[in-house]
């Protein structure tokens, strides 16, 4: 089966510095795949290069079986896309907005009223889009590459800036559309939006893809140990060295941490000691994976 | 995919956006219209002003010579005043042209030497008041007589210049500036990209632009129209002014043509600001907007001719002001179009749909 997107070799240069530099991969069919990495890493480049805003120096794309570069108008109406400097009419309402995108794409007008629904925007539909916040406008911004019901759709940091509480509730928007069986190409800095919605992904730095996968098989890939803390005092340090298949344990004076990689044998020891009060255990993360990749930190 | 549908809409979107933005309706609309009220409100009644002369007490020789003169009462105005200082103080002030106190058979004039135009003219007129009182009394018929007679010359009733010529820069400063301004900021806010995204064609883009624009120009001509013929400010439409309606869509068309190649070139909405007041402004002045270049040195006059506003102000003014037959409009309607023409090529050539 050919494949929804498939780039190769994709390379893209301003100036002194390499943007893209190789990127490689193939997205399935009704996939919600992410490109993950920290500011700068070439995430926007990349996308832009498939969505057919930019041409890439070098490499091939093909989106929906489709070379999108130069503009391709057979692909346009199939693709939707949420740039990352969300794009307003000046001085349009929430409405006027979505119903302009709507005739552009020849779709009926009535389809903005749906779309508002869809995103939660039906109380602003009147409210001129330059009064919009930051998580409404970008709800706003993804209805406008909705209006037309594309199979494919690009999003480009759809969470950025937004407080948790609204990234939590456009989550739900971004698995509904992918429920609905449209594939979704989203890039993101934000490590546990990757975990929690992508089927795969892209680990991107300096213009690179380090790995790509689940996100759940990249973290057990890593041979890194899982973390148990209880506040300090349940506990003494010396105890807890001594557990069986305790490794590293170090008290902060706020609490006790235990790594090991049988988390399952430390927790069954607490219980017989009765020590598991306030017990948290936490488990490698795709930061994990970025330290272990890079060396670095992760910093987005 | 309707071309159709996506040119309304974007028409609409574009229309929208102008009609909620109050400083682009105030500057389009409101601020040449301004300029209309008090350049026709000042000069439109530039009927040459009567002289003014105060008496002091009675002077019977000059209210008999007013009071039988019909003509008379048209260029002298006559106010009296009981004391000497009330009157002088009215002269010196600049408010009357000179003081007249009848003594006997002696007339004295007080005068200022501040305006001698008005002064002289004063003098004139009342001397010859003298002059015929005398002849009246001497009953001998005057031999030689002077026929003066106002030269209806030329030059136009202000308002009938002020009309086309401050609606030309009106045309061109909302051209220029609603095209060149769409066109950087719509790619500066990455609509363009947004748009380049989306299957409609280019072409729509500018189409809409184009509509929009011609439509505002003709409510500023219809506006203009109204406003100056309105009994204070006294335009008189000549026959063929309905040509002024193709010269303004063709003026249009040029401004637009210019204003989006200023957009195409420039990177911020400061500079494509700049540019577009560094290049209406003179051409306002220099194209005949404010003052009529008939009465200009003759290098302004050549230069004018570089200044597409320059043509569409003299087709305004032929068919409109000068009364001028429908044909007089066409050589410029030419003009502008070769101007619109090679303007949007050179912008075409230098479009870009993203900022970086
Ligand atoms: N239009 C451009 N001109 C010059 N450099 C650019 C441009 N766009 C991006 N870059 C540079 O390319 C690199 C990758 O940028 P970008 O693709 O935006 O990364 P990301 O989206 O992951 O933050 C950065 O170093 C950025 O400064
Ligand atoms: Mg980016």
């Amino acid at each position: 089966m050919a494949y929804t997107i498939s780039a190769d070799g994709l390379r893209k240069r301003y100036g002194d510095v390499q943007a893209v530099d190789g990127v490689s991969f193939d997205v399935e069919e009704g996939e919600f795949f992410g490109i993950l990495g920290p500011n700068g890493a070439g995430k926007t480049t990349a996308l832009e290069i498939i969505e057919g805003l930019r041409e890439a120096d070098e490499g091939t794309v093909s989106v929906l079986g489709l070379p999108p570069w130069p503009r391709n108008s057979k692909l346009l109406p199939r693709i939707g896309v949420q740039l990352q400097a969300s794009s307003f009419f000046e001085r349009l309402t929430a409405r006027e907005q979505l119903q302009t995108f709507a005739s552009l794409y020849g779709v009926p007008a009535r389809r903005a009223d749906a779309m508002l629904e869809a995103v939660g925007l039906t109380a602003k539909a009147g409210e001129r889009v330059e009064k919009l916040s930051g998580g409404q406008a970008q709800r706003l911004s993804i209805a406008c590459a909705l209006v037309h019901d594309p199979e494919l759709v690009f999003l480009d940091e759809p969470t950025a800036a937004l407080d948790p509480q609204a990234r939590r509730n456009l989550w739900d928007v971004l698995r509904e559309i992918n429920t609905e069986g449209r594939t979704i190409v989203l890039t993101t800095h934000y490590m546990d939006e990757a975990e929690s919605l992508c089927d795969r992904v892209a680990i991107m730095d300096a213009g690179r893809i380090l790995r790509m996968g689940p996100p759940a098989t990249l973290v057990r890939g890593l041979d890194s140990p899982a973390r148990i803390s209880v506040p300090s005092g349940v506990l003494p340090l010396d105890d807890a060295r001594a557990l069986p298949g305790a490794g590293e344990a170090a008290d902060d004076g706020v609490s006790l941490v235990i790594e090991t990689r049988d988390p399952s044998a430390v927790v069954a020891a607490m219980a017989a000691r009765n020590a598991l009060t306030g017990v948290q255990i936490h488990g490698a993360t795709l930061e994990d994976v970025f330290l272990e990749l890079t060396g670095r930190e992760y910093r987005a | 995919m309707s071309t159709w549908q996506s040119f309304r809409s974007l028409g609409r979107a574009m229309f929208l956006g102008f009609v909620r933005d109050k400083g682009a309706l105030f500057f389009t609309i409101l601020f040449p219209m301004m300029f209309l009220v008090i350049f026709g409100g000042v000069f439109g009644h530039q009927s040459t002003s009567k002289v003014e002369v105060v008496e002091i007490g009675a002077a019977p020789l000059i209210d008999q010579a007013v009071a039988r003169d019909a003509d008379l009462r048209k260029t002298l105005k006559v106010t009296r005043y009981e004391t000497r200082a009330a009157a002088l103080k009215k002269v010196e002030k600049g408010d009357a042209d000179a003081a007249v106190e009848q003594r006997g058979g002696t007339l004295d004039v007080h005068y200022s030497a501040a305006d001698q135009v008005k002064a002289g003219t004063a003098q004139g007129l009342l001397g010859s008041i003298v002059e015929s009182a005398n002849q009246a009394k001497s009953g001998v018929a005057p031999t030689y007589r002077l026929a003066a007679q106002q030269v209806e010359d030329d030059s136009l009733k202000a308002i009938q210049f002020f009309t086309p010529s401050l609606l030309g820069w009106a045309l061109a400063s909302a051209g220029v500036f609603g095209a060149s301004q769409t066109l950087v900021s719509w790619r500066t806010k990455g609509i363009l990209r947004r748009l380049r995204l989306s299957p409609a064609p280019i072409a729509t883009v500018f189409a809409a632009r184009v509509v929009v624009s011609v439509g505002v120009a003709l409510v500023q001509l219809a506006l203009f129209l109204a406003v100056a013929q309105l009994p204070f400010f006294g335009l008189k439409l000549q026959g063929s002014w309905w040509m002024a309606v193709p010269a303004v869509v063709a003026g249009v068309l040029a401004f637009l043509g210019i204003g989006m190649l200023i957009g195409a070139w420039a990177k911020s909405q400061e500079t494509a600001q700049s540019v577009t007041q560094l290049v209406v402004l003179p051409m306002a002045f220099l194209g005949g907007s404010f003052f009529p270049l008939d009465a200009s040195p003759g290098w302004m006059r050549t230069l004018s001719y570089i200044f597409p506003l320059r043509y569409l102000n003299e087709a305004m003014l032929n068919v409109m002001g000068r009364g001028l037959g429908p044909m007089s409009a066409l050589p410029q309607i030419g003009v502008l179009l070769g101007v619109a023409v090679v303007a949007s090529l050179l912008a075409m050539r230098l479009f870009r749909w993203d900022s970086a």
